[in-house]
């Protein structure tokens, strides 16, 4: 298939976002590039100057919302874009409305109990909806630690399963970008499957 | 009673057990995690009252944090 007809196709569908960090706005840029024709994304965090080391944003964005920032982004990324922002906390009561029309959505939070909430209740609530988590990412090297699994048609898992952030263990850009890469990677493969 | 776990068989002296006894029995420490049993996603705070049978296929993940 050529790239014309490949963007053609991933025009018609929309992704979901959970979270604009360090793997949301990495996966949402590329899958801007890649042509998906509507993005989801909802975060409620703002821009800080600590997050330019490895998330799609740019010095003068700092204190800006993270939705407003990766909009600006994206646009400017692909004017076409269709970018529907979501400026809250993602809990049990607002997750799956806000994602229900999605045909794919990429878990991408940070905190692993908002991880654990996120995908109990999109996989309860939005069963059919395939979701793709992202799971440890910390530190730098071990490429090929970093993987991405088939549970089943609907639950995916992207990273090496074992590297937590921590003090002494940050999240860098490289290995967060290929996490993230990884996940937008997958969001491809699961629409290109689609009619 | 025999059960897939993470695509391997795994076995026990018991008919059945929940799902925080076969966590506690393997002596998975992580805490975060996503368990689905035959495809079913079970929210962590039914662990102690969902049961696994025979010939069940659990899936269990890690949620790790960062991201």
């Amino acid at each position: 298939m050529r790239h014309k007809d490949i963007g053609q196709h991933l025009g018609k569908f929309r992704v979901g976002i959970a979270g604009a960090g360090g793997l949301g706005s990495n996966c949402a840029a590329v899958l801007a590039r890649a042509g998906i024709g509507s993005i989801v994304i909802a975060d409620f965090d703002i821009v800080d100057e600590s997050n330019l080391s490895r998330q799609y944003y740019f010095p003068e964005q700092a204190g800006m919302p993270k939705t407003e920032a990766i909009r600006d982004n994206l646009l400017r990324i692909r004017p076409g874009l269709d970018v529907i922002t979501h400026n809250v906390r993602l809990d049990r009561e607002n997750s799956a409305g806000i994602f229900k029309e999605c045909n794919v959505i990429v878990e991408a939070l940070d905190d692993s109990e908002m991880k654990r909430m996120f995908a109990e209740t999109i996989q309860l609530l939005l069963p059919e909806t395939p979701l793709i988590l992202g799971s440890g990412m910390a530190g730098w090297g071990g490429n090929n630690r970093l993987r991405s699994l088939r549970i089943d048609e609907t639950l995916y898992i992207c990273g090496d399963e074992s590297s937590e952030v921590s003090e002494d263990r940050p999240p860098l850009a490289p290995r967060v970008g290929i996490v993230a890469c990884m996940q937008a990677n997958m969001v491809v493969e699961l629409l290109m499957n689609l009619k | 009673m025999k059960i897939i776990l993470n695509n391997r068989t795994e076995e026990f002296d018991i008919q059945s057990l929940t799902v925080g006894e076969m966590i506690r029995m393997k002596k998975y420490s992580f805490r975060l995690r996503i368990i689905k049993i035959n495809g079913i996603l079970i929210p962590s705070e039914k662990y102690e009252t969902t049961y696994i049978n025979d010939g069940d296929i659990v899936q269990m993940h890690y949620l790790m944090s960062g991201g």
